[in-house]
């Protein structure tokens, strides 16, 4: 039947939340048809599969609808059980890792957020805030990596691995908008260690978008969130 | 082997709460202990470091920390009375609405309680649209995970008692029955099972709570 284990995902080549899925997949192996959303005229699928939020990325596997990009990593994981499992299968091994997911998603994600759509002292507030947690993932990471520097490839990237390459994969791109550093090997070695080993995999080569493209991405965002507040 | 489980909680938080029902349904035998929250213990300081919250649940001396991710701990080891359905397209269903409540629904339910009078129509109107989609998600059905309780419902614990508490207390109008009828049926469905009545602070001493709160914001100013 045609309708036999059809995957698209609907995204955007910018956003950190379509990369994640994107990672996941590929690493899976599994094939999928990408749908390249416009963000200011979404089109009709999305907002008939994804009506509360309106957001990308949509996952639809034969024909149902997934949303939420740590929810559509998990259902994956739990279809698709081949390597690499993107959860541990212990539940407290499962909770560790769903606990720090919460962290790097909601807490991390956001700080970085402000740093970027803010100057001035709101913007050294957020950098303070965003060092601060920052200090405390790198003491709650040495757990999982307890020989230091992270060894990772394609057979074993977990659920931290993609979060933490969808929020600091674009380093680079942060650093030459904001002229400063979020992450820095001085400050946090393991984090930047961590980091630089994931953006040296192939599959996330493959995945990442050209420097300038991202550059000129984050200085939209920042111009953009800037203005309004201004206005 | 014996198991040793140990919930640290408060008796007013409603997160707290939704992993005691999460225990009782699943006939799991268990020590609680209470935080006094503007004095926090050093067991929940070394047991929740990076927040320094509750609830925590102990597991032979493991600590396990968000509401959320111990309710799903909790289903994954101890396998009586499922929480979360099997199929994991419902699951992410079930995850997304879990999700939906928490970081949706609380907050607007609860700053539509406690903003500045002057913010508190556009606040009631904010709420009113999570509630809205909560109702159309429930339609026809008992409670959000079927004929039973599930991994929404317990989620919805809020929404099944502390909203009713805070709108008496604070003078608010939100979880009415013109609006919501679908969702107040459930509500009255949902405090009317015996593991959620059991599990539920008490009215009065959760009203003084909140009425000592009120008093203070208002001497404040």
């Amino acid at each position: 039947m045609e309708e036999e284990n059809q995957i698209k995902l609907h995204g955007m080549w910018g956003s950190t939340f379509t990369k994640r899925v994107e990672l996941a997949l590929k690493l899976k192996g599994i094939p999928y048809e990408y749908i390249e959303e416009d963000l200011s005229n979404k089109s009709q699928l999305v907002l008939k599969y994804n009506p509360v939020h309106k957001k990308v990325p949509v996952l639809v596997h034969n024909g149902k609808p997934i949303i939420e990009s740590l929810i559509i990593l998990e259902y994956i994981d739990e279809t698709w059980k081949n390597a690499p499992r993107l959860l541990p299968d212990d539940p407290y091994e499962r909770a560790k890792v769903l606990f720090w997911a919460s962290f790097l998603h909601q807490q991390l994600f956001e700080d970085m957020g402000r740093v970027i759509t803010s100057d001035g002292e709101a913007q050294e507030k957020a950098t303070k805030d965003l060092f601060e947690k920052l200090t405390i993932l790198e003491e709650g990471m040495k757990e999982f990596f307890p020989g230091g520097t992270p060894s990772i490839n394609g057979e074993n990237m977990g659920l931290l691995d993609i979060l933490m390459y969808a929020l600091f994969g674009p380093y680079k791109a942060h650093e030459e908008v904001l002229e400063m550093k979020t992450i820095d090997p001085e400050r946090n070695p393991l984090l930047f260690s961590w980091v630089m080993a994931l953006t040296e995999l192939p599959v996330v080569k493959e995945s990442t978008p050209p420097h300038e493209k991202l550059v000129a991405l984050v200085q939209f965002i920042r111009e953009n969130a800037l203005q309004s507040c201004v206005a | 082997m014996a198991e040793e489980v140990k919930l640290i909680g408060m008796w007013g938080s409603p997160f707290s709460r939704r992993v005691e029902i999460a225990l009782k349904l699943k006939g799991v035998q268990y020590e609680y202990i209470d935080v006094d929250l503007t004095n926090k213990s050093p067991l929940l300081l070394k047991s929740n470091p990076v927040h320094k919250k509750v609830p925590v649940l102990l597991h032979n001396g493991k600590p396990i920390a968000e509401s959320l991710v111990i309710l799903e701990y909790i289903d994954e080891t101890w396998k009586a009375n499922p929480i979360l359905p099997q199929h994991p397209y419902d699951r992410a269903m079930a995850r997304f609405w879990a999700k939906y409540i928490d970081e949706k629904c609380l907050p607007a339910l609860w700053n539509a309680c406690w903003c500045e009078k002057k913010d508190r129509e556009k606040a009631v109107e904010e709420g009113n649209v999570c509630l809205k989609t909560l109702e159309n998600e429930l339609k026809d059905k008992k409670f959000f995970g079927g004929e039973s309780i599930g991994f929404v419902d317990i989620a919805a614990n809020f929404i099944g008692f502390w909203v009713g508490v805070l709108e008496d207390v604070v003078g608010v109008e939100l979880l009415t029955i013109d609006k919501f009828p679908i969702l107040c049926k459930w509500r009255d469905e949902y405090v009317g099972c015996s593991v959620i009545k059991e599990n539920l602070p008490s009215k009065e001493k959760l009203g003084a709570y909140f009425r000592t709160r009120v008093e203070s914001a208002s001497q404040s100013k």
